[in-house]
C-alpha cells in the first residue's frame, strides 16, 4: 500500500494534540502509599469516618492482593511507592464556590481542550464536571439540575452533602475488594463525579465528566457512582486526556452504576489518555473498572467506548443482569497503533429471567499495536429464558500488529440463547484502491473505511460526541498505512 | 485527436513479466475492444492505466490528455476523468453506496473547479442514473457492493460510471458473471454513455458483450502483446475460429489477473 511520501510523513508527524501542560501551583502529597496516605487524603477531604474505615479496610485488603497477570499485556513492574497519590491545583480561598472563582489557568487549560466551562459557552444541553488531577474544579448546569432534584456533581461534595445516598451505594456493585486496581483505589480515590436521578425523572441534557491528568508522576484514581433510580433515565459522558510525558503515567478508576426498576443509564466513553510515542515510550497506563447492576426489572444499561488512547487499556464495562427483563449493552471500538496494547472487553451476568444482552466490539490494529477482546457471558441457572448476542471483529492495518479474541460463555440452563459471531479482516489494498479510482485520497479513503468498520458503535454514541470520536479515530490512525 | 496514446508499455508484478510492449492510441469518442485468453494481460492493462501500484511499469510511456499518466496517483487519475469498472468491485462494509458516491464526485468535480452537489442536488442527479441502470434505489443505502449479487455488483459499477462522467471508461470484464437480461440493462447503460467526448476501452474474454457495445475497433491480445487490430468484424472472426484459430493459446488458469 502506498500513496505519496510526503503526505504519508506529514501525517505520521502529527502530535498528540492534548499534550500541553498547565503551569499551576500544586498542593501535592509526598510519593508513596501507606496508612498514613491514606489517612491524609481522608482528612484532605473532610471525611467522616465510616468512609476512612472503608478505604482502610480497602488499603489492607489491597495489600494482600496481587497484581493481576492474566491480560495480554506486557509492561514493567509498576513501583507503587513512586507514585504520587494526591494532587490538586492550589485553591486561592477553601475551594471554588463558583465558576467565577475558578483559576483562570484552569479555564484556559479546558478551553483549549474544547471543553469550556463557562455556561453560555456550553454546548447546550450538556452539563460537565470537569476533574482535575486528583479533584473536581468545576462543574456546569447544577442549578438546573437541582431543580429537577438530579444531583451531579463532585464526589467529594456529594459526601459532604448527601451521605447518605454515596454510603448505601458505595461499594454496592464493585466491592473494595472486587480485584487489585478496584482496590487500590477504594483505598486512595480523591474525587469523581456522583449522579442521582430521582424516581420518574428524565435528565434533560447528557451529563459528562472530564477527566485531566495534569501534574507529573501523579496516578489519577477517580471514583463515577451513578444511581437511577426507579423510572428515570440519564446519558453520561466520559472524556479524558493527558499531557504528553515520558514517563508512565497509572489511572486506575473505579465506575458504578445502578438502575432500578425500569430505570436506563447510557454510559458513553471517549477515552483518549495520552497513549506514549512513536517509540512506545512515555503514557497512560489505564486500568479501570466499571461494572453496572441493573437491579430491577425491565432497567437497562448500556456502555459505549471509543478508545483510542492509553499506553496500555485493561478495561471491561460490565453489566450485572438481576432484575426480570433487564437489558445490558456493550458497544465498543478500541484502537491501538505504534506500540498501544489493550485488553478490552465486557462481563455479562444474567442472573434475572429474560434478561438479554448485546455485545459488539470492533478492535483496530495498527503499527504494533495488541489488541485482545475479552469477554464473558455468563446465564446463571436462574436467568431462564435469557438471551446474549456478541459480535467481535477485528480489522488489522500493517503485517506488524495483532489482534486477538477471547469469549468466554456459560450457559447454566437449557433455555437461554447464546449467539456469538467473530470476524477478523485486513485493511484491503483493494478497497483502498477501489476508492481512489474514484478519486477518493488515501487518507480520506481510510477514514471512510474504518469508520464503516465502526459504524454500529458509533451510533449508539450522543450525537456531538459520535462526531468527536469520530475525528478522534482519524487522528489515532494517522500516518497507520504507507 | 488523441485522448490517449500508449506506447511500448512493459509492465510486470513480481518477478513475471505481463506486459511486454503495448502501443494504443484511442481518439476522443472512439470504442475500443481488447479481447484475449486468460493471462493475456488484458486485466493488468485495465489496472496499471488506473494506476494500481501493485503492477510496476518498466518501460514505455502512456500520454493522456497531454499529461504523462504514469506520474500521476491513481485518485488524480480518476479526478482527471479515468474511470475503471472493475472486474470485481471490493466490499466496503458500513460505507454506504450514498455517501461513498457523493463524496467521489464532489472530489472530482472540486478537482474541475465545479462547485459540490449538496444531498439535494446530489439525489436528483442519482435518481435519474439510476432509472438508466434500471436500479433499486435501496441499493443506493446498503453498504457499497456489500452482499450484492454478482449482476448488482455490475450494474453498480455502470451506474458510477453514469454518474461520474468520466472522459475515459475502462471496462475489465464488465460481462463475467451476467446473465443475457442483465447483460442487456449493462450494456444499455453503457451505450447511454457514449458520446463523441467520452472514449472506452472494453476489455473481454467472449465476442458476446460487442453484440450489444459495438467497437469501433478490436485488438486481440496474446502473451503481453497487441497481435492483431482490425474492426468489429474482427471480433467475429475471433467467435468463429476461436483464439485457437489466430495460433494463440487460451491458458484456462488466469495469470496475471488480481
Amino acid at each position: 500500500m502506498s500513496s505519496s511520501p510526503n503526505t504519508l510523513e506529514n501525517l505520521a508527524t502529527q502530535e498528540y494534540k492534548w499534550g500541553f501542560v498547565t503551569d499551576i501551583e500544586a498542593d501535592a502529597i509526598p510519593r508513596g502509599l501507606s496508612e498514613d496516605v491514606v489517612r491524609l487524603i481522608s482528612a484532605k477531604k473532610n471525611e467522616p469516618d465510616w468512609l476512612l474505615d472503608w478505604r482502610l479496610k480497602a488499603y489492607r485488603h489491597w495489600l494482600t492482593m496481587k497484581e493481576p497477570t492474566w491480560a495480554n499485556i506486557h509492561y514493567p513492574a509498576i513501583d507503587y511507592q513512586d507514585i504520587i497519590y494526591y494532587s490538586s491545583p492550589k485553591a486561592k480561598k477553601d475551594g471554588p464556590k463558583s465558576l467565577n472563582e475558578v483559576d483562570p489557568e484552569l479555564l484556559k487549560t479546558y478551553d483549549k481542550l474544547g471543553i469550556p466551562l463557562r455556561e453560555q459557552e456550553m454546548l447546550a444541553g450538556v452539563a460537565v464536571d470537569a476533574v482535575f488531577d486528583s479533584v473536581s474544579v468545576a462543574t456546569t448546569f447544577k442549578e438546573k439540575l437541582k431543580a429537577m432534584g438530579i444531583i451531579f456533581g463532585s464526589f467529594s461534595e456529594a459526601v459532604q452533602e448527601h451521605p447518605d445516598l454515596v454510603r448505601k451505594y458505595l461499594g454496592s456493585v464493585v466491592p473494595s475488594s472486587d480485584n487489585f486496581f478496584a482496590a487500590l483505589n477504594s483505598a486512595v480515590f480523591s474525587d469523581g463525579s456522583f449522579c442521582y436521578v430521582p424516581k420518574g425523572v428524565r435528565c434533560p441534557m447528557e451529563l459528562s465528566t472530564y477527566f485531566r491528568i495534569n501534574a507529573k508522576d501523579t496516578g489519577q484514581f477517580e471514583r463515577t457512582l451513578i444511581v437511577a433510580d426507579e423510572g428515570a433515565y440519564v446519558s453520561y459522558l466520559e472524556g479524558c486526556t493527558a499531557p504528553m510525558r515520558d514517563t508512565n503515567q497509572l489511572h486506575a478508576a473505579v465506575v458504578e452504576l445502578v438502575a432500578l426498576d425500569n430505570a436506563q443509564i447510557k454510559y458513553s466513553t471517549v477515552q483518549n489518555w495520552y497513549p506514549g510515542d512513536k517509540e512506545g515510550k512515555g503514557g497512560i497506563y489505564n486500568f479501570v473498572t466499571k461494572r453496572g447492576a441493573c437491579r430491577g426489572v425491565n432497567s437497562k444499561i448500556s456502555w459505549t467506548q471509543v478508545e483510542t488512547g492509553s499506553a496500555i487499556t485493561w478495561k471491561y464495562p460490565s453489566c450485572l443482569l438481576m432484575g426480570e427483563n433487564s437489558v445490558g449493552e456493550f458497544y465498543s471500538v478500541a484502537v491501538t497503533n505504534n506500540y498501544q496494547q489493550a485488553d478490552t472487553g465486557t462481563k455479562m451476568i444474567h442472573i434475572g429471567k429474560n434478561t438479554t444482552s448485546t455485545i459488539v466490539s470492533k478492535g483496530i490494529s495498527a503499527g504494533h499495536g495488541q489488541n485482545t477482546y475479552r469477554g464473558g457471558v455468563k446465564i446463571l441457572k436462574s436467568a431462564t429464558g435469557a438471551r446474549n448476542y456478541s459480535q467481535c471483529d477485528s480489522m488489522l492495518m500493517g503485517d506488524q500488529c495483532g489482534a486477538h479474541t477471547f469469549p468466554y460463555l456459560q450457559v447454566k440452563n437449557t433455555s437461554s440463547q447464546v449467539e456469538h459471531e467473530a470476524s477478523t479482516s485486513k485493511i484491503g489494498e483493494d478497497q483502498i484502491f477501489y476508492l481512489r479510482q474514484r478519486g477518493i485520497s488515501t487518507e480520506d479513503a481510510v477514514s471512510m473505511i474504518v469508520h464503516g468498520f465502526c459504524k454500529e458503535v458509533f451510533k449508539e454514541l450522543p450525537m456531538e460526541f459520535a462526531v468527536e470520536a469520530q475525528k478522534l479515530l482519524g487522528i489515532s490512525l494517522e500516518g497507520s498505512v504507507g | 485527436m488523441a485522448l490517449i496514446e500508449i506506447k511500448d508499455l512493459h509492465a510486470r508484478v513480481g518477478e513475471r513479466e505481463i506486459l511486454k510492449g503495448i502501443d494504443l492510441t484511442v481518439n476522443a469518442g472512439e470504442v475500443h475492444a481488447i479481447m484475449g485468453p486468460n493471462g493475456s494481460g488484458k486485466s493488468t492493462l485495465a489496472q496499471v492505466l488506473a494506476g494500481r501500484e501493485l503492477y510496476q511499469v518498466t518501460g514505455g510511456e502512456v500520454v493522456y490528455n497531454g499529461k504523462d499518466l504514469l506520474a500521476m496517483a491513481p485518485e488524480d487519475r480518476a479526478r482527471e476523468g479515468i474511470f475503471l469498472a472493475f472486474q470485481y468491485p471490493v466490499e466496503i462494509p458500513g460505507v454506504s453506496n450514498m455517501y461513498f458516491l457523493k463524496a467521489a464526485l464532489n472530489t472530482v468535480r472540486k478537482h474541475q473547479g465545479l462547485p459540490e452537489l449538496d444531498a439535494m442536488d446530489f439525489l436528483n442527479l442519482v435518481r435519474e442514473k439510476m432509472k438508466l441502470m434500471d436500479m433499486e434505489q435501496t441499493l443506493l443505502n446498503r453498504a457499497v457492493n456489500t452482499g450484492f449479487s454478482g449482476g448488482e455488483k455490475k450494474r453498480n459499477e455502470i451506474f458510477q460510471m453514469a454518474v461520474l462522467e468520466p472522459r475515459l471508461a475502462i471496462l475489465d470484464e464488465t460481462d463475467s458473471g451476467l446473465d443475457i437480461d442483465a447483460l442487456r440493462i449493462v450494456a444499455g447503460g453503457v451505450n447511454a454513455l457514449r458520446s463523441p467526448e467520452r472514449s472506452m476501452i472494453v476489455v473481454t474474454h467472449y465476442q458476446r458483450l460487442l453484440n450489444y457495445i459495438v467497437p469501433d475497433f478490436v485488438h486481440v491480445l496474446s502473451e503481453g502483446r497487441i497481435v492483431k487490430s482490425g474492426g468489429k468484424e474482427l471480433a467475429l472472426q475471433l467467435e468463429e475460429s476461436g483464439y485457437a484459430g489466430f495460433g494463440i493459446e487460451d491458458e484456462e488458469e488466469a495469470v496475471g489477473k488480481r
